[in-house]
């Protein structure tokens, strides 16, 4: 257990030095050679950012069946269970306009955007209330702006979902391999035990070995990942070209999902 | 002075068999659900919260509520009080186990629980309420024991007490506080998220805890002859009442916010609970029960000529009971965390084994309370302040 966490804020930590030094790569790669641990936290095509955000257009990418297949890939590399009734784990899933937007509903909506769905993950806010109430850090928030758990830390409290203004939190309330095919699980990524919490980590694992989160991967171009504080990156152009809105902005957590309508 | 529990009639005997069958019963659930998980509970991934934290909230107001009889004893040297603040302290003791109980219930990893202490997170509310009730706790207990036991020998209590004792008398307003901040600062979730739920959170636990004080010293006289006094019943009767008026003005001002304004997030919760929504209605009928034992009672204890009948108070102190219990006992956290954050309704009840579950640790409460009130009123016996009940 500390094995593992203290390789999470090595990258961590790298990630960010490797930011500051030229060449990141080589920074990185030296770095990561050194420790040689059997699993590949550190990699030298690893993706960074100062901020990972993420751009969903909503034009595109809007009926059940699609939202549904991006749900399937997730929760299948992530080893979440479908569990019937109302105790279910979801990291993606998807919900109407007015239930994804609830303090910006209109009366007369257009026939068109009633229709919609809008694709739900947890936003990885910039100063995300799930990490100020979480007292054991088991939540906590990376260098590159990801809101991440630390399974082996939550004691389950489940604080943090009283304070997540977006419902993006589920709590293991029995054992999740109930649930689950455990001869098709994803073996690469751990599977969780009861009386944790858990929600979308934006593929953390993925960009550690340069891929990029599997949903954008599956999105066919409707979704958009990257550096929200570089300016020449791909989000921040599809953010200047795009209406967008986020979800709650009222509640001040500075949401890092983007929805182009 | 604990060989005093190990003395007792055979009414106190089984009264201590019957409270830990209850335990025992409620244990043998609560290791099935350490098995199964919280799964057994009716949470859910909207009401995430329930009864276990509903009855910690109503209970962290019954530990500070001894402090309605400390205050006046030592600030305003209130000497009518003297023979209740051994009483007050011993029911904050008990009330803290029992918070502390339905915590450990409550959490999904309780073999963590150290974790709050082994990684402390200053910036989580729940590491302050630890510490504040925790350090209530202990305050309590130096204090209650040391006052006790120099009763006994018939000395003075230490000087160091008197600090001590003003330390608790703050403390505990700080663990209410400290409590309703863990709600009230939660972004979205418009029923908690109000400037005054820390003087709400204060008002309902100053009436609601001195009555079942005040209650449980009837019980604690029929059975033991021990006798607070009519005056000191009669003051904290006052202030049971005037609390209670406070309690329910703040509730008015929230409804009044919520409504005037208009605003979506606040009426929602508000309306789901009084007269329902979408078509649910599981928590109206509470409500409104609350509501009118919550008048009836006020209008048993306001006229000073009904407030006085003895015959009368036991009734109206149980109807404020049960109202201040399905008001932050019950509607709270329900209402609190519904509709959820996409504005919905999830319905949440406690099932059968949650209830349990609570039970073992009322029971555990009530052991606690009667050995503490055992040891008190028998020492107060030995020194000839009670008469042997015939
Ligand atoms: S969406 Fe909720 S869980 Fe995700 S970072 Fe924001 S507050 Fe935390
Ligand atoms: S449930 Fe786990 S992650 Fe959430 S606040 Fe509690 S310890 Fe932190």
């Amino acid at each position: 257990m500390k094995q593992s966490r203290r390789n999470f804020l090595k990258f961590a930590g790298l990630s960010a030095a490797g930011l500051c030094l030229a060449p990141t790569a080589a920074a990185l790669a030296s770095g990561g050679g050194g420790h040689g641990k059997a699993h590949a936290v550190v990699n030298a095509n690893s993706k960074h950012a100062k901020r990972w955000a993420m751009v969903i257009d909503t034009r595109k990418l809007n009926t059940d069946e699609a939202i549904n297949a991006l749900a399937e890939v997730c929760h299948h590399i992530h080893n979440v269970p479908t569990i019937p009734g109302k105790q279910d784990i979801k990291w993606l899933w998807e919900g109407t306009y007015s239930e994804t937007f609830p303090n910006q509903t209109n009366n007369f909506p257009s026939e068109e955007l009633e229709k919609r769905k809008f694709p739900l993950l947890c936003n990885h806010c910039e100063t995300p209330s799930c990490v100020r109430v979480c007292p054991t850090k088991a939540t906590f928030k990376r260098a590159d702006g990801i809101v991440a758990m630390d399974y082996h830390r939550c004691i389950g409290c489940r604080y943090c979902m009283a304070a997540c203004p977006f419902g993006a939190r589920s709590f293991n309330f029995m054992d999740p391999r109930l649930h689950l095919d455990m001869e098709k699980i994803n073996v690469k990524f751990p599977t969780r035990m009861r009386g944790v919490v858990e929600k979308c980590n934006f593929c953390v694992e993925r960009l550690a070995v340069g891929e990029m989160p599997a949903c954008v991967e599956k999105s066919s171009g409707a979704m958009t990942f990257g550096d929200l504080q570089d300016p020449d990156s791909n989000v921040r152009k599809v953010l200047r070209e795009n209406f967008t809105i986020r979800r709650n902005p009222a509640a001040g957590t500075e949401p890092g999902v983007y929805y182009i309508i | 002075m604990l060989e005093k529990a190990l003395k007792g009639g055979p009414k106190y005997w089984s009264w201590i068999f019957f409270l830990l069958l209850i335990i025992g019963a409620g244990f043998v659930v609560y290791v099935n659900q350490l098995q199964e998980g919280l799964t057994v509970t009716g949470l859910s991934r909207d009401v995430s919260w329930g009864f276990y934290i509903a009855q910690f909230t109503y209970l962290v107001g019954l530990a500070a509520s001894g402090v309605m009889i400390v205050l006046p004893y030592y600030f305003h040297h209130y000497k009518k009080f003297k023979g209740m603040v051994i009483m007050g302290e011993f029911m904050a003791i008990a009330a803290v186990v029992m918070c502390l109980g339905f915590i450990i219930v409550d959490i999904g990893q309780p073999q963590r629980m150290l974790n709050i202490i082994f990684h402390p997170t200053p910036n989580s509310i729940l590491f302050w309420d630890m510490i504040v009730l925790n350090g209530y706790l202990l305050l309590n207990v130096v204090i209650g024991w040391t006052c006790l036991e120099s009763e006994r020998q018939r000395v003075k209590p230490p000087k160091w007490i008197r600090p001590l004792a003003y330390t608790s008398i703050v403390w505990a307003f700080s663990i209410h506080t400290v409590t309703a901040f863990l709600y009230a600062g939660l972004p979205g979730r418009h029923y908690w998220l109000t400037a005054i739920l820390a003087a709400r959170f204060l008002a309902s636990a100053f009436c609601a805890g001195p009555a079942i004080l005040l209650l449980v010293v009837f019980i604690t006289r029929k059975v033991t002859a021990y006798d607070p006094g009519k005056a000191a019943i009669n003051t904290l009767t006052k202030i049971i009442t005037y609390a209670m008026l406070v309690n329910v003005f703040f509730f008015l001002l929230e409804v009044f916010t919520a409504f005037y304004s208009n605003i979506p997030g606040h009426t929602h919760s508000l309306a789901y609970l009084f007269v329902g929504s979408h078509g649910h209605t599981e928590l109206v009928p509470w409500m409104w029960t609350a509501t009118v034992f919550a008048f009836i009672s006020l209008a048993l204890l306001v006229p000073p000529k009904l407030r006085d009948n003895q015959k009368l108070l036991p009734w109206a102190l149980i109807l404020l009971v049960i109202a201040t219990w399905i008001d932050k006992g019950l509607a709270l956290l329900i209402g609190g965390l519904t509709p959820n954050p996409f504005n919905e309704i999830t319905t949440y009840w406690p099932t059968g084994k949650e209830l349990m579950i609570s039970m073992m640790v009322y029971a555990l409460g009530a052991l606690t309370l009667t050995i503490l009130y055992k040891i008190a009123t028998d020492i107060k016996r030995d020194l000839g302040e009670l008469v042997e009940p015939e």
